[in-house]
């Protein structure tokens, strides 16, 4: 068990977002989050990596210490938490001021003091594998949101995290460039990579996920393997969800 | 002496005014301001209220005085507690104090106006506060503030004029002896406004240069 996160509470003033999330990752495995926004599942996995702090509840990474939010949290806890993982969000949130290799080496070079020359090394062969060879002296500005994102996936693997944190990758993507994305996160869960998903892609939950968590109104309101999820849901809840994204216009 | 005659032969004391006086105060008065206005928008930036709240009340004094007043203040004002300042220090620290709480406003917003993700992505990759600021918040802020804050270099350089009230000899205190002796008011202040516009064209070129340098980066 690489990550287990048990009865995770958080409000936003009074908006009670998280009402007890359970969470468990297996490593090699690939969790995905479903659900309609608002349900809380972008809180959870931010929650993962310190980027929100719950209120309530714990979290327990595979040979650390086990961080109990009902106390208060230190900022080197948080820190420790987040550097077990690396995140791949919906806006990509690369840096603009520096080119593609640039971004995908600042986080090794700069926090992991790797030094340059393997840096770049790693960064080039990561580029390749993902087909952006060609565009590692390329600034953000100058590639399509496909090719952005997939910079955004191979500067998270370029810090060898133990956990990888999709945002909903592919939500802010035209429709065409969607595929190129999912594709490549699709390899890597070939690659057996520990994996948080969040997305609204059902198709890519069902090839690539183990386990799939459905989450409505802050909790998880069904979870299991996709294949019982999607054919078999046992939630009404659940079956609404999935009809509402499988079937809109009926 | 006829006036062209006077006009080319003021020219040059007029310029070696702006070159002794008016330029290098105006460089070492906007150098030290910036350093102590990025320090002043962090403060202000700060979730600490006590720190917020010096910057806050600094930024008001500034903003809410004359700054021929600071100036007074610290060339006439101080020497009846004691303090006694030269000149050309006197009106290096008024107009630094004066650049630190203008360009402080101008640093917050810029830094401000930098996405909340580009935190977040410096979080995620394993960065502090001070390193996101400093390797990814600051240089994008750096473009935006490029604007502003040659507004507030342009405004300085004719800021400092007023210098020539606390004797400070630069272009403008030249001027005012030349047309004193000639007495040809009209012609002396016309020629050093002159002057002022051509070095602030000359600012205004470069502050296009910088922009479009700064620019590379940047979807047109």
């Amino acid at each position: 068990m690489l990550l287990t996160a048990r009865g995770i509470r958080k409000s936003f003033g009074d908006n009670e977002v998280l009402r007890s999330i359970d969470l468990e990752v297996r490593r090699g495995e690939v969790v995905v989050l479903i659900g309609p926004s608002g349900s809380g599942k972008t809180t959870v996995l931010r929650s993962l990596n310190g980027l929100e702090t719950p209120d309530g509840g714990t979290i327990e990474f595979a040979g650390g210490p086990m961080l109990d939010f009902a106390k208060p949290i230190s900022k080197a806890q948080r820190f420790a938490l987040r550097d077990r993982s690396a995140m791949v969000f919906q806006q990509h949130n690369l840096f603009p001021h520096m080119t593609v290799i640039e971004n995908v080496i600042e986080g090794p070079l700069r926090v992991q003091r790797v030094p340059k020359a393997q840096a770049i090394a790693e960064a080039s062969a990561l580029l390749d594998r993902v087909g952006l060879a060609e565009k590692r002296d390329a600034y953000p500005f100058e590639l399509s949101g496909g090719q952005q994102q997939r910079v955004g996936i191979v500067r998270a693997l370029a810090l060898k995290p133990q956990l990888l944190l999709f945002d909903e990758p592919t939500s802010a993507l035209d429709p065409e460039l969607v595929g190129e994305v999912l594709q490549v996160i699709k390899e890597l869960a070939d690659e057996r990579w520990t994996m948080v998903v969040v997305t609204h892609e059902l198709t890519f939950a069902r090839q690539a996920a183990d386990e799939v968590l459905f989450m409505d109104g802050g909790v998880v309101v069904e979870r299991g393997a996709p294949k019982q999820i999607f054919t078999n849901p046992t939630q009404e809840r659940t079956r609404r969800f999935l009809d509402r994204i499988l079937r809109p216009l009926d | 002496m006829s006036g062209w005659q006077l006009f080319l032969d003021s020219f040059w004391p007029l310029v070696v005014g702006a070159v002794t006086g008016t330029i290098p105060l105006a460089l070492a008065s906007f150098a030290i301001g910036l350093v102590l206005a990025l320090g002043v928008a962090l403060l202000r930036l700060s979730k600490n209220r006590v720190l917020s709240g010096i910057a806050r009340f600094y930024i008001s004094v500034i903003r809410g005085t004359p700054l021929l007043v600071q100036l007074f203040v610290i060339f006439y004002g101080l020497p009846s507690l004691g303090l006694v300042i030269d000149p050309w220090p006197s009106a290096i620290i008024a107009f630094s104090l004066n650049v630190g709480g203008y360009g402080a406003e101008v640093i917050r917003a810029a830094i401000l106006s930098v996405p909340k993700g580009q935190w977040e992505a410096g979080y995620t990759i394993g960065m502090s506060n001070g390193m996101t600021l400093r390797r990814l918040i600051l240089p994008q802020a750096a473009r935006v503030s490029v604007p502003p804050l040659s507004n507030t270099f342009i405004s300085l350089v004719k800021d400092t004029s007023l210098a020539s009230l606390i004797l400070v000899t630069e272009l403008f205190r030249v001027a005012q002896e030349i047309a004193a002796f000639s007495q040809e008011f009209m012609l002396l202040y016309l020629e050093a406004a002159l002057i002022y516009w051509i070095i602030c064209i000359v600012l205004a070129g470069g502050q296009g240069m910088l922009e479009k340098r700064l620019d590379r980066y940047v979807a047109t």
